[in-house]
């Protein structure tokens, strides 16, 4: 129903191409307004299953962190596999050690026991509320990145950029909730997949569907979409241009495949298509409720990749980098105690991050409120004292320069105060 | 029913009228011959896997509620003879639990014996020990096996409802293939714990997925022990609790996100389920009692086992009421209280109804349904037969978006290629976004239309419609059972060939012969409507059939 809304809302604003060619998508006008002014740019990166914020950025200040966690607590800094210091009192899981140029310039910046209103500890509810933006309330029929998506902005971009359905682009074979809604979204596939060559390319082969999906229907809609972003993805992302790139990022050393593969894909897609303005991609396997380990370990293995996916996407981003925020969250946090398998059982405050040049970085914001006892949510998690809203507001209004008065349509109901993490 | 009802009985009434109008009873087929055609078309697209090429015809003929009454008795339909000759050719439903669970352990070690070599060795090259490759054969072998065994008969089983059923409640306890053990025993779920419950009682199946090592495995539970519990030497560490499996038991498989559970109550339920566990591999530390449930999967070779050692022995309060000591019992009381309660039959009725009917089904039809569901104490025949009687089935509009799943099988038969290498479909519902046993979370995948219409899905069916239709998928490729996984033979490999096909390159081995327009247009017969006839009749002739089965009007049901 959502998609239908979509599609008929793009009916009605006009939405009419032919069969599109390479070119055609030049002249194609946004069905919803504006891009977001400049070239300013946001990445959501989210990590489903709820990763362990407390094995992120650990509280190694705390002799309550060590106590409630006896096999799987970090070392602290200096010692053998132990954190990278980041203020004295919060250490970086050492296997997140690509980030750490970033915090060094100050553009990496995390909110401690930040989360959900919302008290569920069910993963699919706490990942609709977070998508939705509306937590507490199920019926909301879109996702807080489409109605971004349609906020009208103040500033027209910057000549040259064209706005077509890539403004959003998402990652993977389905479109997640946080999209759903009015405005067009494409998404391509993980992996090298993206840009392989397909029989749709064959001219004759896609005249001839052109002509069945020619229609008003939700299908004929998606159809063109597709098609639309796949001329405009092929233009950014030639395999000459994708060959020359990965030789120079990497001395010629393949990225693993996985999460670095498709956020350097990304980036270069976001460098070379100015069309791009919001990108979403998912990651799973966060859920370690047995042998979560420390240094090393299942939780381990998930935070290498995804270290040294977020460092390859901030430079091969390279100047657009400054003009991007990336934002990695997930549904809640874990429980601060260990449970009786070497893991840790759903919880509730976590940690968000925030990366980008114009990130006020190189800090942990948020209360603090401590993981003794008396502090705990329902005697177990880490409470939360930042509405994950503030976060994610604050960065539409400070970093996307999302005027006030829209950020009622994209976050409704959410009436707290947004974070400023920007620079300037 | 109550009075606030009455109008919407008014509109059920009202439709099932002209439903039946629409000869829906068999009488009136012979002088309705295009309403009765379009009933069969409904049927076999709603309860199987849609038509294969005579099957419109058959259908027609017997009349839609005599096909059903069929389809709800499986055990009536003889399965063809080379589809049983094809499944007596698999290894793994021979293997009993311990086999498969030792022979995963086994390669584990063998693994570790390696990685230490590995670190020994002066260059830090692994060395690729014959062991390694033989283990890494074998899992692909048992994962290849799994996906014979249902992609066959999705395929080709006359048993059609059966293998949507299988699909369904599969998908409702779901266990994720790429999960340590579960990746050698999904096959052994399916076919253990699935399978002979999906005409039987809810309560059998729930029983039966609680006490399989896929489950016990996927969600944690064989290691949640009662606090303070030492573990004997050589057993898995655990001291404590685990309430993974005690909340996905209540939110997803019975009672509902919504059902009216606390957190208190899933702690409550996970200590209830301490000891529930998997017996352990070394003969003399077998110490346990069986549960007088024990053998629920109908199979002898069960390792689910209960550790009175591991049990939280004391009293908890779980759904309000106190729950005694009492063992095992305590679990398989707490498993009868799931599956009669008022919660649990609506959330499966709602489930049921999305598949079946609607994606927003209507309150009334779910309410019926769930009923149905309490009043036979979960009998899921009965279930299903609630669903079909009721008259919001019977709209004949094609209001379901299919799944890649749905579209892929339904694709295949309709072209009465007969498959006999499942791999090349396997790779392509990885392309699709579902992978087969692969969803890694336990809610499994979702059932609208909003989770699987995009854009990228559109196209990616139409590139495979094409591929399948000019015969570039090699489904009929005899594989080499010896070759070694990663070449040719893997999952890997096959993906990388659907990539091809998807390109239109060259044909490979065991293709299959261009798909006849003409043919595939009277195997769907009033599925594709008259002006996408008319838009493939004006097409070149090699892309008609592709054209078909690509169409906008293929991609529902």
């Amino acid at each position: 129903m959502q998609r239908r809304q979509l599609l008929q809302a793009a009916a009605t604003a006009g939405f009419a191409w032919a069969a599109v060619g390479r070119t055609a998508f030049a002249t194609t006008a946004s069905p919803s307004g504006q891009p977001l002014p400049g070239n300013k740019r946001l990445i959501v990166v989210f990590l489903r299953g709820a990763v362990d914020g407390l094995s992120v950025v650990a509280p190694y200040g705390e002799g309550a962190y060590y106590q409630a966690r006896s096999s799987i607590a970090l070392a602290r800094p200096g010692q053998d596999g132990g954190l990278i210091d980041l203020d004295g009192h919060f250490g970086l899981n050492p296997n997140l050690a690509p980030l750490m140029p970033l915090w060094q310039s100050g553009k990496l910046a995390f909110v401690q026991a930040s989360g959900s209103p919302d008290p569920t500890r069910s993963h699919f509810d706490a990942q609709d509320y977070m998508e939705s933006g509306t937590p507490g309330r199920k019926g909301t029929p879109d996702g807080w990145l489409n109605r971004l998506l349609g906020a009208e902005p103040p500033v027209v971009a910057q000549a040259g950029a064209h706005a077509g359905v890539t403004r959003g682009i998402s990652v993977g074979a389905t479109l997640p909730r946080i999209w759903a809604g009015a405005n067009p979204v494409a998404n391509i596939a993980n992996g090298a997949r993206a840009t392989k060559p397909t029989l749709l390319d064959r001219p004759q082969v896609s005249q001839a569907f052109d002509a069945l999906y020619a229609g008003d229907d939700a299908m004929s809609k998606a159809y063109r979409e597709s098609q639309q972003s796949r001329a405009e993805v092929n233009e950014a992302m030639t395999p000459a241009a994708m060959d020359r790139e990965q030789m120079a990022a990497n001395n010629g050393a393949p990225l693993p495949n996985g999460f670095p593969d498709d956020a350097a894909r990304l980036a270069q897609l976001m460098r070379r298509d100015p069309n791009v303005q919001i990108a979403f991609l998912a990651l799973g396997g966060w859920d370690t409720h047995v042998n979560q380990g420390g240094a090393k370990g299942q939780l381990a293995n998930r935070l290498q990749p995804l270290g040294q996916g977020l460092a390859e996407l901030a430079t091969r981003l390279g100047p657009a980098f400054d003009d991007t925020t990336v934002l990695v969250i997930s549904e809640f946090g874990r429980t601060v105690r260990q449970n009786g398998t070497g893991g840790t059982d759903h919880g509730h405050g976590n940690v968000m991050w925030a990366l980008g040049g114009n990130i006020a970085g190189g800090k942990v914001y948020g209360r603090w409120p401590g993981i003794d006892a008396s502090a705990l949510n329902e005697g177990r998690d880490l409470a939360v004292t930042t509405d994950f809203r503030q976060v994610l507001a604050g960065v539409c209004a400070r970093n996307l320069g999302l005027p006030d008065r829209k950020l009622a349509e994209v976050f409704p109901g959410f009436n707290g105060a947004p974070l400023n993490l920007a620079r300037v | 029913m109550t009075l606030s009802t009455t109008p919407t009985l008014t509109r059920r009434s009202a439709l099932a009228a002209a439903l039946a109008a629409m000869a829906w009873r068999p009488a009136l087929a012979a002088a309705e011959p295009d309403a009765a055609q379009a009933n069969a078309l409904h049927v076999l697209n709603r309860l199987a896997f849609g038509p294969t090429p005579g099957d419109l015809d058959r259908v027609t003929r017997m009349g839609a509620p005599a096909w059903i009454a069929e389809q709800l008795h499986p055990d009536r339909l003889a399965l063809p003879s080379f589809l049983v000759d094809q499944l007596a050719t698999l290894q793994t439903p021979h293997e009993t639990q311990r086999e498969l669970v030792d022979g995963y352990k086994q390669m584990q070690k063998e693994a570790k014996a390696a990685k230490q070599a590995e670190t020994a060795s002066p260059d830090g090259k692994k060395p690729a020990t014959a062991e390694d490759a033989a283990r890494r054969q074998k899992v692909a072998a048992i994962t290849v096996e799994a996906g014979q065994e249902r992609l066959l008969q999705a395929l080709n089983s006359p048993r059609q409802l059966q293998e949507v059923l299988v699909d369904f409640w599969f998908n409702h306890f779901n266990v994720f293939q790429g999960k340590g053990l579960d990746r050698v025993l999904v096959e052994s779920y399916e076919r253990e714990a699935i399978r002979p419950h999906v005409f039987g009682r809810f309560r059998s199946m729930l029983g039966a997925t609680a006490k399989h090592p896929a489950m016990l495995f996927y969600l944690d539970n064989w290691l949640s022990v009662a606090p303070g519990y030492q573990p004997r030497r050589g057993a898995a560490k655990a001291s404590g609790l685990n309430e993974n499996y005690a909340r996905e038991l209540m939110e997803l498989h019975t009672l509902g996100v919504d059902g009216g559970y606390t957190q208190q109550d899933v702690t409550e339920l996970a200590r209830i389920l301490t000891g529930w566990t998997l017996a352990p591999d070394r003969p003399q530390h077998r110490r346990f009692l069986d549960g007088p449930d024990n053998s629920a999967s109908g199979h002898g070779d069960s390792i689910f086992a209960f550790d009175p050692e591991r049990h939280d022995n004391g009293t908890k309060t779980w759904l309000g009421h106190a729950v005694a000591p009492r063992g095992q019992l305590e679990g398989e009381a707490a498993l009868d209280v799931l599956a009669r309660h008022p919660a649990t039959a609506r959330h499966i009725a709602f489930k049921l109804a999305r598949r079946f009917v609607a994606d927003e089904p209507a309150p009334e039809l779910v309410s019926q349904v769930a009923q149905r569901f309490l009043d036979t104490d979960g009998d899921l025949r009965a279930a299903m037969q609630a669903i079909v009687d009721s008259p919001e089935f019977h709209d004949p509009r094609p209001v379901k978006f299919k799944t890649p799943y749905q579209y892929v099988m339904s694709s295949v038969r309709a072209t009465g290629i007969t498959t006999t290498n499942v791999k090349p479909l396997m790779a392509v519902l990885t392309q699709l976004g579902q992978p087969l046993y692969g969803c890694q979370t336990p809610d499994g995948y979702h059932d609208t239309e909003a989770d699987w219409l995009n854009p990228n899905a559109v196209t990616q069916r139409v590139n495979f419609a094409t591929a399948l239709a000019s015969g570039k998928l090699p489904l009929q490729r005899v594989d080499d059972p010896n070759a070694p996984v990663g070449e040719a033979n893997g999952m890997k490999a096959m993906e990388r060939q659907a990539d091809r096909a998807m390109a239109g390159k060259q044909p490979v081995e065991g293709s299959t012969p261009p798909v006849d327009a003409d043919a595939l247009l009277v195997t769907l017969g009033p599925a594709i409507s008259d002006k996408t006839r008319a838009t493939v009749a004006a097409s070149a002739p090699a892309l008609r059939a592709a054209l078909v089965l690509g169409s906008p009007d293929f991609m529902r049901r």
